[in-house]
């Protein structure tokens, strides 16, 4: 039975639950002896107060699409993958060996090319825990994780053994050459005479990300792909009594999952770094939990909870250049904004019922 | 080829050092698994009691305040996680997920604003730390041919957080197969409904369960930075609370089995720090990349099955409702 209007289903809880976040964040700010009104400030006007701040916060926005999509699709199947992490650095291994070895004569292929490469090697990754969830039953929850730190050995080992450039101390890949070079929003934009930093990351894998939004959405509720998946994500047993194989939807969901998030490297490795370095992923795979749940997995929530957290992240930068206010801070809120969205939502859903169904009863009588 | 020297006395001696924070979060796992709570917020725990009994440590110079705050860091976080999967009837992996990002947070920014650092405690020394203590006849043994050196360098000279934690392993054994408590808490875990209608508590048991894990998930954060270390650096805890948890299923949670797989976990760790051992003893070089991921890759081979089937307790990650 629905206790509640849709709208308080899709906007009221979960921005209660942003709210209570929100002000554990002024607590900790407060603890910590800064102020938490300033901070705030600091953090509107350096995120969005510039279209250079825009560009960063707009650039992070596009790392968490990506990863928040990845988990949102997994949820969906009734699956929690925390290897959003691991899948996108292998992502961006895929990424820079599609754009170091193979000659591109324009970008428009290359990131064409390099989106297949980041998706399958997100999708290899994810692949063997989905693998052994669906065969063996090993718990995906602690194999995604052990595939994270097997994710940064292995990127370890590829980065100072083998993609080294000669003679260079720093474990990191030669440039990307010039051909394959992304279009920032500037470039973007300024055919259409709209003035955008110049310096700022944010390039045409926003785009990208925003279509990755559009066909999720696409598959989840038009496909009978979709259907099964939720299905199965519902209920395994009557999915199962339905003729869904859980071995076929376990596996697809999954790698599908993993490709999202190993896509995210076309934005920071091809799109910003246009390198591949140790740290690329810099946590954007677990922000991408918080993502999921704050959107409750629709492609729609995931986008606005992106630009959120993009600005969340980008305000957290300025915070740690302007005041004492480390970066961690935003980890802390990420924290927070699971708890309240994912763990405790009964707490936030409870009342809120009760308040409902106290007016529908005053309505009728 | 000498195999013998992969089993060289220092390494055997880290690897019991090693392997202590794992036991204790792994039996800390088994009470709050065996009471029906997943936990993988083992490693967060860890790491708050790990900054709180260091912190603490540095600025009283007691070591066993410091445990204490540890401990009491521990809890908390331990209560937010009953709450949030007891009392709200949460998803425990997230609640799990969501305390191990508030522990790694916190503490680097509490950190940070209390002794501007970049996220560390000051260095322990003197009664900040847990000093290794020497057993009895120790220095008088140790020219017995074998024996002696075994017992004066392995099993002698740790800190007494080592000898708590395998202390703990009968504990725990003798708590949950041979006392009331116990058997009500491994219902609890297995069918919830049959406890409630034997007129016990299920939301009190499993408090009680998820306490105790805070209790042991705090001694052994406490170990990591007052024992092993001399004090808190971001992130120390290095994914060990998630390595307790394969170690857990490893051992089909049971307290005896629970030991042989955390030593068998420290061992990993601690060859892994020895690439010469290797080196000498196989003949060849082994990647330092290939030896850190080692205990990742055995957690992922024992989770996959081929060490026989492990079967959960069979109320595990369900929240409880009373009547439906």
């Amino acid at each position: 039975m629905d206790v509640m209007p849709k709208w308080a289903e899709v906007v009221l809880v979960p921005l209660i639950s942003l709210l209570l976040a929100a002000i554990l964040s002024a607590l900790v700010i407060l603890a910590i002896g800064e102020d938490p009104v300033a901070a705030v400030n600091l953090m509107i006007t350096g995120a969005l107060g510039s279209t250079y701040g825009w560009g960063y916060t707009l650039y992070y926005a596009t790392n968490f699409m990506f990863t928040g999509l990845a988990v949102a699709v997994a949820f969906h199947a009734g699956l929690f993958n925390i290897g959003g992490e691991g899948q996108a650095m292998l992502g961006g291994l895929g990424v820079a060996l599609v754009c170091l070895f193979i000659p591109w004569p324009h970008w428009t292929i290359a990131v064409l090319a390099a989106t297949v490469g980041a998706a399958l090697f997100g999708a290899l990754w994810a692949a063997i825990p989905a693998y052994l969830q669906a065969k063996r039953g090993s718990h995906i929850v602690i194999t995604t994780i052990m595939f994270n730190f097997i994710a940064a050995a292995v990127l370890n080992y590829m980065l100072v053994n083998i993609l080294r450039p000669a003679g260079s101390m720093d474990p990191a890949t030669e440039r990307f050459p010039e051909a394959v070079h992304l279009p920032s929003l500037h470039d973007l934009l300024a055919p259409f005479g709209i003035a955008f930093s110049k310096a700022a990351p944010a390039n045409v894998s926003l785009v990208i990300a925003i279509i990755a939004c559009v066909l999720v959405w696409v598959l989840i509720w038009r496909t009978p792909l979709g259907l099964e998946i939720r299905a199965y994500g519902k209920s395994h047993r009557a999915a199962s009594y339905a003729g869904i194989g859980a071995v076929r939807i376990t596996m697809i969901a999954m790698l599908i999952s993993g490709g999202l998030a190993g896509m995210m490297a076309i934005n920071n490795v091809m799109g910003e770094a246009e390198r591949l370095v140790l740290n690329a992923v810099e946590g954007a795979g677990f922000i991408g939990i918080a993502v999921a749940l704050m959107g409750r997995s629709h492609p729609f929530g995931v986008f606005l909870a992106a630009i959120l957290f993009g600005f969340l992240y980008q305000g957290g930068a300025e915070l740690a250049l302007w005041t004492s206010i480390p970066r961690e801070l935003i980890v802390v809120i990420q924290a927070l904004v699971i708890l309240f969205t994912g763990a405790l939502d009964n707490m936030v859903r409870m009342p809120l019922e009760r308040l409902f169904l106290a007016f529908r009863r005053g309505g009728t009588t | 080829m000498n195999f013998l020297a992969l089993f060289d006395l220092s390494v055997l001696d880290s690897t019991v050092r090693l392997a202590v924070p794992l036991l204790l979060a792994c039996l800390a796992g088994l009470f709050s698994e065996r009471g029906g709570i997943f936990d993988i917020g083992l490693e967060g725990k860890m790491l708050a009691a790990a900054f709180f009994s260091a912190a603490i440590a540095a600025t009283t110079g007691s070591v066993w305040i410091g445990l204490l705050a540890g401990i009491g860091a521990s809890l908390t976080l331990s209560a937010i996680h009953g709450v949030a999967s007891i009392t709200f009837r949460g998803n425990q992996l997230i609640s799990g997920v969501a305390i191990n990002f508030l522990a790694a947070g916190l503490t680097v920014l509490i950190a940070q604003s209390w002794f501007q650092q970049g996220g560390r405690t000051p260095s322990l020394i003197g009664g900040g730390r847990f000093e290794p203590i020497t057993l009895p006849f120790a220095d008088a043994l140790s020219t017995v041919p074998f024996l002696g050196p075994l017992y004066s360098e392995l099993i002698s000279g740790h800190s007494i957080l080592v000898y708590v934690a395998l202390l703990c392993v009968p504990g725990t054994w003798y708590i949950l197969f041979r006392t009331r408590f116990g058997l009500r808490l491994r219902a609890v875990g297995e069918n919830p409904a049959a406890v409630d209608t034997a007129g016990v508590s299920v939301v009190g048991l499993r408090f009680a369960a998820v306490g105790i894990c805070g209790v042991l998930c705090g001694i052994a954060g406490a170990y990591l930075a007052t024992g092993l270390q001399a004090g808190f650096v971001k992130d120390m805890t290095a994914g060990r609370g998630f390595i307790a948890l394969a170690a857990l299923i490893f051992a089909k949670w049971r307290p005896w089995h629970a030991l042989w797989a955390t030593l068998l976990f420290g061992y990993l760790q601690a060859i892994a720090l020895r690439p010469d051992i290797i080196e000498g003893a196989l003949g060849f070089k082994v990647q330092v990349q290939l030896l850190d991921a080692m205990p990742y890759i055995l957690t992922v081979v024992i989770l996959a099955g081929f060490v026989g089937k492990a079967i959960p307790p069979r109320a595990g990650g369900e929240p409880y409702v009373k009547e439906r």
